[in-house]
């Protein structure tokens, strides 16, 4: 078969040879015949779905988050839309040099210096690793024009369209809204946040924190084809789904009698805060701080913003002084102490007693303000003329006693209020037990005396509460001893403003309050308040609707007299508790009763007018 | 009109006379149909696909790649009659020319070709780049079933077999430095193809086993643990990434598990213009190294296997010729060349289906590219040519 020359396998070797060569070639097939079976029979659907998967992108479509409203529907917040520059760091030059000049492209851009901008993405990565790095909000027009027609020089950069909360007020009510800001890496596994992701919104404090869930909404989805290098094809939208706005929340808060209290401790000029609530229900109509601060400036607060926000301790704007401070109240305690007095027996609204303007107990002095003797007083006469002597001995009477004590716990003095806002601080109502604990630990210097119950009786010494825990006690004893939970959250709304939830606070506890007694109180308070030698009848002498109030000048250690008013409205069936105090204000109808005044004056206006109006239509 | 000459010993004498029709003066008369018709189906379905697979590669330009791939097709076609009508065995005649042209192109590249992704493997052409390593792989078996033959009586058997390994490697080496990874194994399996036909101990090739195993070892592990790797790293990302791609998921094996995503979302019937994988991308070279995947996707496993059992004709008809062959040089080319079709297939298949590693060599008459098909045309003229001339021989006449 073969030539001359050949020097080959011959015949049968050869055969075998191509025979192997042949055998080893069927060999490969098979095995590429039975992968290709494997591969595409036997487990071709896994691969397919893989592949959809792969070809697939998930876009979340931010959702609004819900207006904030006041209770006649007026917008306390909402949101504007703004353009933030997004960078995403999967895309950016793989080589260092090339990444570097990108990032100082956009960092001039940005107004940020590379280490700023390099700075926001180690920061972002550490939130949440891969996600795209917000490096600036509210960029303008002409920078995102910019950065589209140059993408080639920005790969990864990206414009989105993103919700930033607008306060049309700026500062109003801004304790009572609070802030919003992004999720932070602890809690996203708590379980109020589950379905969560890193960069979303949530509420950071204030009622945006305690009715988040309301608020915030559900993300949409948008679901493109895109290609291996994660571009959207085109026409490759496969599915849309809208977001659902957040549901609007409207508070119990009445902006109008928000701004008067508001611009009314605020020309005091200094700090203090304010609170008005409905002693039947609980709804608190307005409630304020000062100093305050515009929650927009915690979206993106600059360095200045910061320091400003957080300049010292005790002018804190970001406290709630309402709720989260803790003052002696001075005089306004008086009412507790009278109730207490009352219903344990150790006097009768009528029982007369002498006011020498002092008293010397275990050698220590204690005397009326100004040290003005006011006589033959009962009950009434002395919440009008507020004399201590009066209740020093009633604190002096239950001082071995924890009657005083137990009354003012009852009434909410010194636990929690059961605000709805996350924001309630620290209180303290003095007892024989804590004194004498802490003089065990030796952390104080005496046990619990005598002088610790009669600086307790008119709202001195150790006692430290806030005008949230004063409303309480004063509302109990304008409703007849219900123990109300004060709340801001009104009711939820959807989209269309359709009522979707509605809060139903219960009151707490009932406390027993004796009918008789609390005529007689409000009495004294209505002195107090509107009547010839009343402490407060200067302020409220010529208002025209009927209140029952009482003032407090509080001695803090270290400060000057705290300003105080408790007001109770109208007289003599209230329906609305208002509190105001003024850090260092002096007397209390000095600059806390103006602030109440104010709130009344905002209040009943507007009732009066409502009626007025009404009848012109008749 | 009887042309023929009687100068072969096998010659029958003629029982009557054949009237010669126009197949055979084109030469057509006695080539294998069965692996004509392969070979044209692969081609043929080949522009078909990249038709279909590349739309919107080249942006106003849809049919670039079809145009490009037909006409690479029609030239390869003519390039394959002509070689069928060329007596093989000159070319065993020039052997040293052959050898010598080898060598020289594919160092020349290094001077005069352009690079592209880090080697240099062409020369750019006006109309296409040329690679001479492609043609070389055809070259090479030619020239070294010459050397082969020529060289049986020289040495002993030892000296025999290191002598054509070194043929055979020196071009591989150079190819190898391209670097073209792919292409010098093609070189080595051609080499030792041409070594096995031609008669090498089967001891020897124990060894050469053994020291290629030991090399991979080398080149792998030993070399790289010493700080002096072998390879370029992606070349060994590559060689190895196939063993556990989603460990690679980012790197080469996202190439490879993309493609396997792809081949077998195909399932049955395949996923037509609904294919995704293949068409957005997501598996890199579509239209050369993983053109594999991208019929398993759209055509599925009935357009895959169609096309394996095409490769597999063809496999079976280059090997069948071997044993047909006139003289020992077209057994040991027909041996060469079908050896160095079956290895790419595999290679190339293997690779697309996930159980072999990258080694970015082209899928024969289906991969896009000038330079492969017209080799690859070329070669199965050789084939073709081999056929041809045994037929021929068997009748006592030769073509001119």
């Amino acid at each position: 078969m073969f030539a001359r020359n050949d020097h080959m396998p011959q015949g049968s070797r050869l055969s075998l040879r191509v025979a192997v060569v042949g055998g080893a070639g069927v060999v490969l097939f098979v095995v590429l015949f039975f992968r290709l079976w494997n591969l595409q029979v036997l487990s071709g659907e896994e691969y397919l779905a893989e592949a959809k998967n792969n070809r697939t992108r998930e876009f979340k479509v931010i959702a609004p988050r819900g207006d904030i409203l006041d209770r006649n529907g007026e917008v306390l917040v909402d949101n504007r839309t703004s353009l933030a520059l997004q960078l995403n760091t999967a895309k950016l030059p793989s080589d260092p040099a090339e990444e570097r000049a990108e990032l100082a492209r956009l960092g001039e851009l940005a107004h940020m210096s590379l280490r700023k901008v390099r700075r926001a993405i180690a920061e972002g990565e550490e939130v949440a690793a891969g996600a795209p790095v917000t490096l600036r909000r509210d960029v303008g027009f002409d920078l995102v024009a910019y950065v589209e027609e140059n993408q080639d020089e920005f790969p990864g950069v990206a414009v989105q369209r993103v919700f930033v909360r607008h306060y049309p007020d700026e500062s109003r009510a801004a304790h009572v809204l609070g802030s919003v800001g992004e999720i932070e890496e602890e809690e996203l596994k708590e379980p109020q946040y589950k379905g969560l992701e890193p960069g979303d919104e949530i509420g950071q404090s204030g009622a945006e924190y305690a009715y988040d869930q309301f608020l915030r909404g559900d993300p949409g989805l948008t679901r493109v084809q895109v290609n291996a290098l994660g571009q959207p094809t085109p026409g490759g939208q496969l599915v849309s789904i809208p977001p659902t706005p957040g549901d609007s929340l409207k508070l119990t808060i009445d902006g109008d009698v928000q701004s008067a209290g508001e611009a009314g401790l605020a020309a005091r000029g200094l700090p203090g805060a304010f609170i008005s609530m409905n002693i039947d229900n609980g709804q608190i109509l307005a409630m304020g701080s000062n100093p305050t601060f515009d929650p927009a400036d915690l979206i993106e607060p600059t360095q200045a913003q910061v320091d400003e926000l957080y300049r010292d301790e005790v002018l804190a704007p970001l406290v709630n002084r309402a709720t989260e401070a803790a003052y002696p109240t001075g005089s306004i305690f008086k009412i507790i102490t009278a109730l207490a007095a009352l219903e344990n027996g150790y006097i009768t609204p009528d029982e007369v007693v002498q006011d020498g303007g002092q008293i010397e107990v275990g050698g220590e002095t204690f005397e009326n303000a100004g040290g003005v003797a006011h006589g033959p007083v009962e009950l009434r006469r002395a919440l009008q003329v507020s004399s201590d002597v009066y209740f020093y001995l009633l604190g002096l009477d239950m001082w071995k006693t924890n009657e005083l004590q137990d009354e003012a716990h009852e009434l909410g003095i010194g636990r929690p209020a059961g605000l709805d806002l996350p924001e309630e601080g620290e209180t303290l109502l003095p007892s024989k037990a804590w004194r004498d604990q802490l003089y065990q630990e030796e952390l104080a210097d005496r046990p619990w005396s005598s002088g610790d119950n009669i600086q307790l009786a008119t709202g001195q010494g150790d006692l430290q509460t806030n005008p949230l825990q004063m409303a309480l006690a004063y509302a109990a004893l304008g409703n007849g001893g219900k123990i109300v939970t004060p709340h801001v959250g009104l009711e939820v709304e959807d989209a269309a403003g359709r009522v979707v939830k509605e809060f139903d606070f219960k009151p707490q506890r009932e406390v027993h309050i004796d009918p008789g007694y609390r005529t007689a109180i409000l009495e004294g308070l209505h002195a107090a308040a509107q009547e010839g030698e009343g402490t407060a009848a200067g302020v409220f002498g010529g208002f025209p609707i009927d209140i029952a109030g009482k003032t407090g000048t509080a001695e803090r250690r270290g400060h000057g007299d705290q300003s105080w008013f408790a007001a109770l409205s109208p007289y003599p069936n209230p329906r609305i508790v208002t509190i105001a105090t003024v850090e260092e204000g002096g007397f209390g109808a000095e600059s806390a009763a103006p602030v109440v005044l104010d709130i009344l004056e905002a209040i009943y206006d507007k009732q009066a007018s409502a009626v007025a109006s009404g009848g012109g239509a008749e | 009109m009887n042309t023929y000459a009687t100068r072969t010993r096998n010659a029958r004498p003629e029982p009557f006379a054949v009237r010669v029709g126009i197949a055979e003066r084109l030469g057509l008369a006695h080539l294998d149909w069965p692996l004509t018709i392969a070979a044209f189906a692969l081609i043929a379905f080949s522009v078909f696909v990249l038709g279909e697979a590349t739309q919107n590669d080249i942006p106003g330009d849809p049919n670039y790649f079809l145009e490009r791939q037909a006409i690479y097709a029609a030239l390869g076609i003519v390039g394959m009659v002509l070689m069928t009508r060329i007596d093989y065995s000159r070319f065993r005649e020039l052997r040293v020319g052959i050898y010598t042209f080898l060598c020289a192109s594919v160092t020349l590249v290094f001077f005069f070709g352009f690079a592209a992704r880090g080697s240099r493997r062409a020369f750019e052409l006006p109309f296409f780049s040329f690679q001479p390593s492609e043609l070389g792989k055809l070259l090479l078996v030619l020239a070294l079933a010459g050397f082969v033959i020529d060289g049986a009586r020289r040495g002993s058997a030892v000296q025999r077999t290191v002598r054509y390994l070194c043929l055979g490697l020196a071009p591989a080496g150079l190819v190898f430095l391209q670097p073209d990874l792919g292409t010098s194994l093609v070189y080595v399996v051609a080499t030792l193809a041409v070594m096995y036909f031609g008669g090498v101990a089967w001891t020897h090739f124990a060894v050469i086993g053994g020291a290629l195993a030991a090399l991979v070892a080398v080149v792998l592990v030993v070399a790289p643990a010493t700080g002096f790797p072998l390879l370029k790293g992606y070349q060994e990302e590559r060689l190895t990434s196939f063993l556990n791609p989603h460990e690679h998921e980012g790197g080469a094996g996202y190439q490879q598990n993309q493609s396997v995503i792809a081949t077998g979302s195909g399932q049955f019937t395949g996923r037509g213009d609904k294919a995704t994988q293949t068409r957005l991308d997501f598996v890199p070279e579509r239209h050369t190294d993983f053109i594999f995947a991208v019929i398993g996707e759209r055509y599925g496993f009935m357009g895959a296997a169609f096309v394996l059992s095409l490769y597999a004709l063809l496999f079976w008809r280059a090997l069948r010729i071997t044993t047909l062959s006139k003289n020992a040089y077209g057994t040991l080319v027909a041996g060469g060349i079908a050896v160095a079709l079956l290895f790419q297939t595999f290679v190339n298949v293997g690779m697309n289906l996930g159980i072999m590693p990258i080694t970015g060599i082209p899928l024969p008459l289906m991969s896009y590219g000038g330079s492969s098909v017209l080799a690859t045309f070329l070669a199965i003229g050789v084939l073709q040519s081999i056929n041809v001339q045994a037929h021929l021989s068997q009748r006592g006449r030769f073509a001119w």
